[in-house]
């Protein structure tokens, strides 16, 4: 089966997952990103490679946060940034997903940066470009329901590689919901991909995928003994509906078990540093004392995600 | 592909003669920045040939190259690195071959995203003609013209000696 | 009308014969095989060299949209009876809504259509359905279709029910509460894409339930379409017990598994949905052992019930005209002879239905007979489908096995040659 992700020379077209990417190309967005990073610090903080184009952000679903990164990014590399909010506007209207994208390719588009909650959609709209000979239009995940989230699996990536400089001896425990987590899918086959030989998962039945293990993951129930030797600790963050329901009795007895403590992550190696792809839950998934201490890199995070979404629009842009 | 049977200078001998026709111009607030990855090289050189307050700046020009469109991403980009501050500055920017001008327009767009230099000067070790832009070196050791299907570019072996290599492509 | 059917290759599983036999038909039945009745003059003679001569088949579940198109799908596909299941809009609960379409069926004089009537009013799971009447008005068996009953009370009040007019009870096991969320198995796959999954226990809970039931009640129950290997051992289980229990297979169940779905592909959406290898290994086990019959689960659908997000698209294949080839395809990979693969779209579903005149060619039979050419390679593209369900994860692939001849009743009602 083709990797719709790929052209047929092999690159990147579509960024829609981690999964199935070789290493060489996950390396390649992680160099490109660390060009970008200096030019926050200029004095013009834009490079002209998408002068010209437009950068569509469908945004299905709601993330100011998310959609702030991408238009930043978009922004830097001096593309046109429009911004839609199509929770209010078409589908209101009845339209299906791909009469948008065919209204919005009839704006002469660019570029499509896909929020949506069902997991799969990106797909559909990439096999939909495919199929209308839409060849120079791009398709950017930025996250589809609980499937992936690969722009933030790969500044998670550039984020170890800046602290730990290489994956091959690592080990790297995932805590929390993975089940709808689309952040722990796209780091699980980041990490596999770039040959991190120790990835763990760690969290209650409930919150753990069927057939994890099959992902090339350790599973352990008991966060104590999950994060024995760890170099990265990545912590999910828990959604407010699940925290009072048949999933977890409540926040307080999850906080205990699974909650992130100073004296939990002391188990941890101790150059150990902390990750959450945000917004954190204080004292449910990590305590104040872990997400303002001197291993948190969570900051660092947002800023390295600007540069990884630059590389990963203009080498999509470029291909 | 061949080898074409022209003759080739020592780059080396090249960057020293270099050294010595920037050598009477230098000001106080003189800075070198070189083009990756041969200008890079030569920057490299004339910094320990000549007496500069900093070390050389180096600028990868693939965001700003204007051939994005139709060939993408290098893939290989280096991180642009400018140690001292642009703003008011004399500048020389140092390549290895002057062609087309395509590189020294797109060097000179980033220059100005990191400020505004008082001046800017072209250092190159060959100027091998074909221009498409009005542009022309300031400093030049080697005035050659070469047919479009030759490529001139200089290499560096594993010890960090420069030479020249000349390629056709049919 | 009399016809002899001659130099093809006679296939009746029922009666063990798979031999170069001359088959006569007179009056709609079958007059004789092998050897013309005496004084039988042919009024029609239909040269079957290199074909298979069969009987008609006949397809557990097929949904009908338009239902000239897909009855002429039916017999384009060799099926000659057809089972209609109650979930439609509206459903099948009212008796005037039953007569309808056995009348329509009827006229039009393609395949035999034998609706399941609504088990409850409405299909709500709530109060009985007026089974009695409905039986009369054509159901041949009472069903939820895809409709749960979520109060085991009712269950067992329609169970009791109909065991005492001796009508059988056709459910889908599934738990409701365990499926309702989810869209692919929840396995490896679903983990990997990110969907929610369906355990196998839905079914093989859903399964303990009705099973438990039947045994008490002594209703003959029919569980349509299992999915797992679990499912099916339960099932063969309850038998070896001699609990009247019979259960059937989607086709495409045989072939495909989680792994299909790719990367997001709506066609290979199935309710019940696609399980792993392991379970596809154990349904084709199943029915090779006779423990599952096998139907098309014909589902035909527009093309934009499919060009959406996985989660949103409807569920199902077009399959009428895929049956035959696909169990031919499914036979051949178990190195089953070709009377062996017929036996489950032919004289099993008969034997479910309680029809000893379908399913077989004995004399006396219904003259309901497929010809077909068994090596004949053909594309499934949206052109060589007649069916308005274009759906199939087959689509482009080529297939062996195909239909020439269908004759319902002794008329011919297809003929591709």
């Amino acid at each position: 089966m083709r990797n719709p992700q790929l052209n047929e020379n092999g690159e990147l077209t579509h960024l829609l997952s981690i999964e199935g990417l070789p290493r060489h190309i996950l390396s390649h967005i992680l160099d490109t990103a660390a060009s970008f990073m200096g030019i926050a610090d200029r004095e013009v903080k834009k490079v002209p490679l998408l002068r010209g184009k437009s950068v569509f952000n469908l945004f299905f679903e709601n993330s100011t946060r998310t959609r702030t990164t991408f238009e930043i990014a978009a922004k830097r590399l001096s593309a046109d940034v429009i911004n839609l909010d199509i929770t209010r506007s078409s589908t209101a209207k009845g339209e299906t997903l791909l009469d948008t994208i065919d209204n919005l390719c009839a704006m002469h588009a660019n570029m499509f940066v896909v929020r949506h909650a069902a997991s799969g959609a990106p797909y559909l709209i990439a096999e939909h470009l495919k199929r209308v000979r839409h060849k120079n239009i791009h398709v950017v995940n930025a996250g589809d329901g609980r499937h992936a989230h690969p722009t933030q699996g790969l500044l998670d990536m550039y984020t170890i590689r800046h602290y730990k400089q290489n994956f091959e001896h690592l080990t790297v425990a995932i805590v929390g919901d993975i089940l709808h987590s689309r952040v722990a899918r796209s780091d699980i086959h980041a990490l596999t991909t770039l040959g991190v030989p120790e990835v763990r998962a760690i969290g209650p039945q409930t919150l753990l995928p069927a057939e994890l293990a099959k992902m090339g993951v350790r599973v352990h129930h008991d966060m104590n003994e999950g994060l024995k030797g760890c170099d990265v600790v990545i912590m999910l963050r828990l959604q407010n509906e699940r925290m009072n329901g048949a999933l977890l009795p409540s926040a307080g007895e999850y906080f205990k078990h699974y909650g992130l403590t100073p004296e939990k992550l002391a188990l941890a190696r101790p150059d150990a540093i902390v990750m959450h792809p945000g917004p954190m839950n204080r004292g449910v998934e990590i305590d104040s004392g872990v997400a303002d201490g001197k291993q948190a890199v969570i900051l660092d995070q947002v800023t390295f995600g600007i540069a990884v979404r630059m590389a990963v629009m203009s080498i999509l842009a470029g291909n | 592909m061949s080898t074409s049977p022209l003759h080739l200078p020592d780059a080396e001998a090249q960057c020293r003669a270099l050294a010595e026709q920037i050598r009477p111009h230098l000001t106080p607030d003189t800075a070198l920045v070189g083009i990756y990855s041969g200008g890079a090289w030569i920057a490299e050189r004339l910094t320990q040939l000549l007496p500069l307050p900093e070390e050389a700046g180096l600028i990868d020009i693939s965001f700003y190259r204007d051939d994005f469109a139709e060939k993408g991403l290098h893939p290989q980009v280096r991180p642009t690195h400018i140690p001292f501050e642009v703003e008011g500055r004399k500048l020389i920017l140092v390549d290895d071959v002057l062609y087309t001008g395509r590189t020294t327009r797109a060097a000179l767009n980033e220059l100005f995203d990191y400020g505004r230099p008082a001046a800017v000067e072209l250092a190159v070790l060959a100027d091998r003609g074909g221009r498409e832009l009005p542009m022309a070196p300031t400093y030049c050791v080697w005035h050659l013209e070469l047919p479009r299907q030759t490529c001139l570019t200089l290499k560096r072996d594993d010890a960090g000696r420069l030479s020249w290599s000349v390629e056709d492509h049919a | 009308m009399k016809i002899a059917i001659k130099n093809g290759r006679l296939i009746d599983p029922k009666h063990n014969i798979d031999a170069g036999r001359d088959l006569f038909l007179a009056g709609g039945r079958v007059a004789g095989v092998g050897q013309a009745p005496a004084g039988f003059r042919a009024e029609q003679e239909i040269d079957a060299s290199g074909l298979v001569v069969c009987p008609g088949l006949i397809d557990l579940s097929a949904r009908l949209g338009r239902l000239e198109t897909e009855l002429e799908a039916a017999v384009a596909g060799g099926v000659t009876t057809l089972v209609s299941p109650p979930d439609m809009d509206p459903p099948l609960d009212e008796p005037e809504l039953a007569e309808r379409l056995v009348r329509q069926a009827a006229d039009l004089g393609l395949a035999r259509v034998l609706p399941l009537g609504a088990l409850t009013q409405q299909l709500e799971g709530e109060k009985l359905a007026e089974m009695a009447t409905l039986r009369q008005a054509g159901c041949i068996a009472f069903s939820q279709g895809k409709r749960p009953i979520l109060d085991t009370q009712a269950l067992l009040r329609a169970f009791e029910y109909a065991a005492t007019f001796g009508f059988a009870i056709w459910l889908q096991p599934q738990d409701y509460y365990l499926s309702r969320d989810g869209f692919a198995h929840d396995g490896e796959v679903a983990s990997r894409l990110g969907l929610t999954g369906i355990p196998v226990s839905a079914e093989t809970i859903a399964i303990a339930t009705c099973l438990t039931l039947a045994a008490d009640t002594g209703v003959r129950l029919h569980l349509r379409r299992l999915s797992s290997a679990a499912g099916i051992a339960m099932v063969a289980k309850a038998r070896a017990e001699g609990v009247a229990v019979t259960c059937d297979v989607g086709i495409h169940h045989l072939h495909l598994c989680e792994y299909d779905i790719g990367f997001f592909d709506t066609q290979a959406r199935f309710d019940p949905p696609l399980r792993s290898q392991r379970d596809r290994d154990g349904l084709c086990a199943g029915v090779a052992a006779g423990t599952a019959v096998l139907c098309s689960d014909h589902t035909p659908l527009d093309q934009d019930d499919k060009l959406v997000p996985f989660a949103e698209a409807k569920p199902g294949a077009t399959g009428l005209e895929l049956l035959l080839p696909l169990t031919l395809k499914w036979a051949q990979g178990g190195k089953l002879s070709l009377a062996a693969a017929l036996a489950p779209i032919t004289s099993g579903p008969a034997a479910i239905l309680g029809r000893d005149d379908l399913g077989h060619l004995a004399p006396g039979a219904q003259a309901d007979v497929c010809l077909f050419a068994p090596e004949e390679a053909w594309q499934v593209t949206a052109a060589s489908l007649k069916s308005d369900g274009k759906n199939t994860p087959f689509l482009g692939c080529e297939l062996a096995g195909r239909t020439k001849i269908t004759l319902v009743g002794g008329r011919r009602v297809f003929d591709a040659r």
